[in-house]
C-alpha cells in the first residue's frame, strides 16, 4: 500500500492541531490521577443548498466541532464531551469526566483495548476529495437536477433538490500512545418529487452519495431517476393478505443485512438481547452466501485503518458458506464474552455481500432478479421500526410492486411484510450483483422465498 | 429568583462580553431591504446520563453544547449560519453568511422588546438538583426491584438522563425572549428468559421537572415494575394475526397513532408546499363525529411542553380536528407568514445549529363517553394494542405505520391471549373516519417521545383515550 500523500489544503495542519490537543488532554488526565484516558476530537465543515420549484429555499453553512474524553481510574470510568474546543471548555470537560469516574462502579471489563492491537499502518484509502462549490454553483446544480425531474409529465409538485458537500477530520488518541488521524469527504445530491394530485399523490426520489464529486453521474440523470421512481408509484393498489416470495430491491436490502449485524454485535450478545446468541460457527444464511468485511476499500464509505478504540481493522470473512465466522466486537463486549476484539468498536468497516443463488448462476441484474422472483412482491420502500433484534420478529410497512411472471404488473402500498429474521435469512434464494454503492453495506437485491404480506 | 431573561443574559451573553444592545448591531448587518425576517438563537445546553447494566453503574457522561444560530429570510428563501463562539466578531460573520441569500443594502430590525411568557416548568438545573450519589442509588434500587420481581429476569439496564437548556431568541420583529428548560428521563429495559425463549420489556418516562418528582411520586419504581410485567407478558405471546380487523387502542402512548396519522400531515410547511395528504382540506370532514384532536404545548411540566417555542412565540393549545372536521394547522413564523396565518407556537429546532420548522408539542385526542370495558366487549374478533414502539408516516400519500410491542387478541368481546408485536398500517386521512368508539379514559403518555423530522429530533408527548377503530390492517404472520 502507498503511504499518505500530503495534500496542499489545511487539513493536515488541522489534524496535527487536534492531535496535539488530544495528547495534551491525555497528559493532563494522567496528572489528575487517571490510569488510562482516551480522546476523540473532530472538526467538520459543509455547505447545504436546497432548491424548490426552481428557487433557492435554504442555504446553510455548517461548522461542527466535537471533543469527547473518557478517563479510567482503575476499573471505574467517566466520560464527558463538549461541542467547542475552547481551552476553558476542554478544562471543564476533563474535570467533569474525572468527577463522574468518582461515582461509577468498578467494572472488570472497563478499559482501553490491548496495546498490542493498536493500528500501526495508516494507508491512504482515497477518502479525501474536498469539494467546495460556490453557493451560486451549488444552486445551479440543484436547479438542473430538479428541472430534469419536473420535466417528466407525471410530476405535479416538488419537495426540492438538495446539494450538500462536507469534509470531516478526526483524531482518536489514547494513553497507550496511540494517535490516529482520519479525514474524509462526503457529498450528496438528492431530489424528491411528487406525482399525481389530491388523494392520488405519491412522493419518491433519488439521491447520490459519494466521497468524490467527480464520480457524480450527470446531474439531470438524478432528477430523471427521481421522476421515474415517483411516477411509477401512481395508482398504487393494496394487496390481499397472502404469503408470497419477496424481493428486496438493493436500496432496502441493506437494511436486512444491518439487522444481521445488530444481532451478531457484542452489545446485543452480552446483554443476551439477540436472536443469534451462540451462533458463531453455525449456519445463519444458506450455503451460497458469503459476507466480507473490507476496511481498506479505496473510497469506501466506512473505510478506515483503525476502529473507535484505535484497534487495527482487518479484512475478514464474516459469513462464509452461510456459516457465521465470528462476532462483531469491540474490546468491552469482547471481554464481557471472554473473547478478543474484532476491531469493530463503532461498527463494521464496509461489508460486501457476494452475489449468488441457491440454484444456478447468480443473477447479474435487477431484471434477472425479477425473473427469479417470478410472481410475488418487490419491496422498494420500508417504513416503521417493527424489528426486534431480541426475538428476530419482523413486521414493517412496505411499498413496491406486484410482479407477475417476472414482469412488474402494478405498484402496491399500505401493506406490511412479516416473518422472523432467523427464518427469513435461511430462506434467501438469491442475491443479485445489482449493488447499491451509496452505503457501507454493499449488497444487491435479496430474494426471500416466502413472507406474510398483510393488506386488505 | 431571577427571570429567565436575566439568567440567560448572564450565562449566554455576558461571558462573550455581549449585551442585548449588541444584538441590534447584528440585525443591522443581517437586514437588507429584501430581508423579511431574521433571528438569532443563543443556546447553552448541558446534559448528563448514567447507565447501570449487569448490576454495575458502568458509565456516566456529561456534555456541553453552546452556540448561536443566525437566520435571514427573504420570501421563501432562508439563509442560515451558526457559530459555537458567542462573541461579536463571530456573530457578525455568521450574520454575513446568513444574509448571502439577499441583495445588498442596509436595514435595521425593530427595537427589541422583552416578551414575558408564563413559565410551565422551573428554571432549576435538574443535573445539579440531585447529587450523583442519589442518582446511583436510584439506578441500584430500580435494578434490584426489577430483579426481585421474577427469577426469569436475566438482564436489567437502567439509565437516567437530564438536560438543562437555556435559550435566548432575538428577532428583527422585536422579539426578545428567553427560556430555561429542564428535561429529565428514566428508562428501564429488561430481558426475561424462559425455556430458551427471550423477550424484552421496556418502560420509562419523565418530563420538564426535577429527578425528585419522578422518584418521590413513585413513577420511577412503577416503570421498573412495568418493564418486568411487559417482558413476562411477551414470554407468553403467540404469533400476531395478519389481515384486516377491528383494533382497540389502549389509552396513553398509543396516541402515537395521532402523531403519525394526522399530526405530521398538519404541519404548516407541508401544507404550504402542497405536499401533505391534508393540503387544501381545511374544513373537510377527516374524522368521525366526536373526534377532537389538539396539539397543546401549554401543559405544565410535560415532555413536549415549552413556555415559548424556539422563535420566542408563547406555545398554544391548537385544535387540529374538531368534532371530525379539520380546523387548524401547526405553524412556525416562516410558514405562517407565507400562508397568511398566525404562528401557533410550533416553531421548534433541535439546537442552535438547526433551522426551526413547524413541529408538534403534546398531541392528543379528547375523551369520549364509553367505558373501556364496553369498547372491548363490542369486538367479536380483533386486536387490543396497549403499547407501541414507534411509528412513521409518508405525509404525501398519508400512509403511516406504528408498531405494537404489547398486544392481545380480542375474541368474542374478551381479551384473550397476548400476541407478538405487529405493525399496524393505515392511511392518515382515512383512519380517523373509522373511529367507532371513544373511551372516557384520556391519558397522556409517560414522557418518552422523540420525534424525528428532516434529521432533527425534538421531545414530544402524545395521548388518547381507549379507542376502537374498525377495519385496520394488522401485519402479523398468523392466518
Amino acid at each position: 500500500m502507498k503511504t499518505a500523500v500530503v495534500a496542499a489544503d489545511g487539513s493536515v495542519a488541522e489534524l496535527d492541531r487536534l492531535a496535539e490537543l488530544a495528547e495534551d488532554v491525555i497528559r493532563r488526565a494522567g496528572k489528575a490521577g487517571a490510569s488510562q484516558a482516551e480522546v476523540s476530537a473532530s472538526v467538520g465543515t459543509g455547505l447545504s443548498v436546497n432548491v424548490r420549484l426552481g428557487e433557492v429555499e435554504t442555504v446553510e453553512r455548517n461548522r461542527d466541532r466535537g471533543f469527547g474524553l473518557t478517563v479510567y481510574f482503575g476499573q471505574r470510568k467517566g466520560s464527558a464531551s463538549t461541542a467547542d474546543l475552547k481551552p476553558s471548555s476542554i478544562e471543564a470537560t476533563l474535570a467533569q469526566a474525572c468527577a463522574i469516574a468518582r461515582y461509577t462502579e468498578e467494572d472488570p471489563c472497563a478499559g482501553l483495548a490491548d496495546a498490542s492491537r493498536m493500528a500501526t499502518a495508516f494507508p491512504d484509502l482515497d477518502l479525501w476529495h474536498p469539494w467546495e462549490p460556490e453557493v451560486e454553483r451549488a444552486i445551479e446544480i440543484g436547479r438542473a437536477v430538479e428541472a430534469a425531474g419536473r420535466a417528466h409529465a407525471a410530476i405535479t409538485n416538488s419537495e426540492g433538490a438538495s446539494v450538500q458537500c462536507g469534509s470531516g477530520m478526526g483524531v482518536y488518541a489514547n494513553s497507550l500512545g496511540f494517535v490516529g488521524r482520519e479525514r474524509g469527504t462526503h457529498h450528496s445530491i438528492s431530489c424528491s418529487l411528487i406525482a399525481g394530485k389530491g388523494d392520488a399523490m405519491q412522493r419518491d426520489g433519488w439521491y447520490e452519495y459519494v466521497r468524490d464529486a467527480k464520480v457524480f453521474p450527470a446531474f439531470d440523470s438524478i432528477g430523471r431517476k427521481a421522476a421515474e421512481r415517483t411516477a411509477a408509484r401512481l395508482d398504487a393498489r393494496r394487496l390481499g393478505t397472502r404469503e408470497c416470495p419477496v424481493l428486496f430491491a438493493p436500496e432496502v436490502a441493506r437494511s436486512l443485512i444491518s439487522h444481521l449485524i445488530s444481532a451478531i454485535s457484542g452489545g446485543s450478545l452480552y446483554r443476551r438481547a439477540s436472536f443469534l446468541l451462540d451462533h458463531a460457527g453455525k449456519p445463519v444464511l444458506p450455503a451460497f452466501v458469503n459476507l466480507f468485511e473490507k476496511p481498506f476499500l479505496p473510497g469506501g464509505h466506512a473505510s478506515g485503518a483503525f476502529d473507535a478504540e484505535g484497534v487495527a481493522t482487518r479484512e475478514s470473512a464474516l459469513v462464509e458458506g452461510g456459516v457465521l465466522q465470528h462476532y462483531v466486537l469491540g474490546s468491552y463486549s469482547a471481554r464481557k464474552l471472554g473473547l478478543e476484539t474484532t476491531g469493530n468498536a463503532g461498527g463494521v468497516h464496509n461489508l460486501v455481500v457476494e452475489a449468488g443463488a441457491r440454484e444456478g448462476d447468480a443473477p447479474t441484474t435487477f431484471e434477472a432478479m425479477l425473473q427469479r422472483l417470478g410472481t410475488g412482491l418487490v419491496v422498494t420502500e420500508l417504513i416503521g421500526q417493527g424489528v426486534s433484534i431480541v426475538t428476530g420478529d419482523y413486521s414493517r410497512g412496505a411499498a413496491g410492486f406486484w410482479v407477475e411472471n417476472g414482469v412488474i404488473a402494478y405498484p402496491v402500498q399500505e401493506i406490511t411484510i412479516a416473518g422472523n429474521l432467523r427464518d427469513l435469512f435461511m430462506r434467501v434464494q438469491a442475491i443479485g450483483s445489482d449493488v447499491d454503492t451509496r452505503a457501507s453495506i454493499l449488497t444487491g437485491s435479496i430474494l426471500i422465498d416466502r413472507m406474510t404480506v398483510a393488506g386488505e | 429568583m431571577d427571570s429567565p431573561l436575566a439568567l440567560v443574559e448572564r450565562n449566554l451573553l455576558a461571558p462573550g462580553g455581549l449585551s442585548t444592545s449588541d444584538l441590534e448591531r447584528v440585525f443591522a448587518r443581517v437586514m437588507a431591504p429584501s430581508i423579511d425576517a431574521a433571528d438569532l438563537y443563543f443556546q447553552h445546553s448541558r446534559s448528563e446520563s448514567w447507565v447501570l447494566e449487569d448490576g454495575i453503574v458502568r458509565d456516566g457522561s456529561h456534555s456541553i453544547e453552546q452556540g448561536v444560530g443566525v437566520r435571514a429570510v427573504s420570501g421563501e428563501k432562508t439563509g442560515f449560519a451558526y457559530s459555537d463562539d458567542i462573541v461579536l466578531p463571530q456573530l457578525l460573520e455568521a450574520a454575513g453568511a446568513a444574509r448571502a441569500i439577499a441583495q445588498s443594502g442596509n436595514g435595521a430590525g425593530k427595537p427589541l422588546a422583552v416578551r414575558d411568557a408564563r413559565a410551565l416548568y422551573p428554571a432549576d438545573d435538574p443535573i445539579d438538583g440531585l447529587d450523583n450519589a442519589a442518582k446511583i442509588a436510584l439506578l441500584r434500587e430500580l435494578d434490584a426491584l426489577a430483579r426481585s420481581l421474577d427469577p426469569r429476569i436475566q438482564q436489567v439496564i437502567v439509565s437516567v438522563n437530564a438536560t438543562h437548556d437555556s435559550v435566548l431568541v432575538a428577532a428583527a420583529d422585536g422579539t426578545l425572549a428567553a427560556d430555561v428548560r429542564p428535561l429529565t428521563r428514566v428508562n428501564v429495559q429488561v430481558i426475561a428468559e424462559s425455556n430458551g425463549r427471550r423477550e424484552s420489556g421496556f418502560a420509562g418516562g419523565g418530563g420538564r421537572c426535577a429527578y425528585r418528582e419522578l422518584i418521590d411520586s413513585g413513577r420511577a419504581h412503577a416503570w421498573a415494575r412495568e418493564a418486568v410485567r411487559q417482558a413476562l407478558v411477551n414470554l407468553e405471546a403467540v404469533d400476531a394475526p395478519a389481515g384486516t380487523m377491528d383494533v382497540v387502542l389502549g389509552p396513553g402512548w398509543p396516541g402515537v397513532l395521532l402523531h403519525e396519522a394526522i399530526g405530521h400531515g398538519l404541519e404548516g410547511d407541508f401544507n404550504r408546499k402542497g405536499t401533505s395528504a391534508f393540503a387544501g382540506r381545511m374544513g373537510d370532514k377527516v374524522a368521525a363525529e366526536g373526534v377532537t384532536v389538539v396539539d397543546d404545548g401549554t401543559l405544565p411540566g410535560r415532555r413536549g411542553s415549552l413556555s415559548i417555542d424556539d422563535e420566542g412565540t408563547p406555545t398554544h393549545c391548537t385544535t387540529l380536528i374538531e368534532d371530525g372536521r379539520l380546523v387548524g394547522y401547526m405553524q412556525d413564523k416562516h410558514n405562517a407568514r407565507l400562508m397568511g396565518m398566525a404562528p401557533t407556537g410550533n416553531g421548534r429546532r433541535e439546537s442552535f445549529a438547526h433551522l426551526p420548522m413547524p413541529r408538534m408539542t403534546n398531541t392528543y385526542m379528547l375523551a369520549g363517553q364509553h367505558d373501556p370495558q364496553e369498547i372491548i366487549a363490542s369486538v367479536e374478533r380483533g386486536l387490543y394494542a396497549v403499547n407501541f414502539g414507534g411509528g412513521q408516516v409518508d405525509i404525501t400519500n398519508g400512509k403511516f405505520v406504528f408498531s405494537a410491542n404489547e398486544a392481545y387478541l380480542i375474541e368474542h368481546g374478551k381479551v384473550t391471549r397476548p400476541v407478538k408485536g405487529a405493525t399496524l398500517i393505515g392511511s392518515g386521512p382515512d383512519v380517523l373516519t373509522r373511529v367507532a368508539m371513544l373511551g372516557d379514559d384520556l391519558k397522556l403518555d409517560e414522557g418518552v417521545g422523540v420525534c424525528g423530522k428532516e434529521g432533527q429530533s425534538v421531545p414530544v408527548g402524545v395521548g388518547m383515550p381507549t379507542t376502537k377503530i374498525t377495519a385496520m390492517t394488522v401485519g402479523g404472520t398468523a392466518p
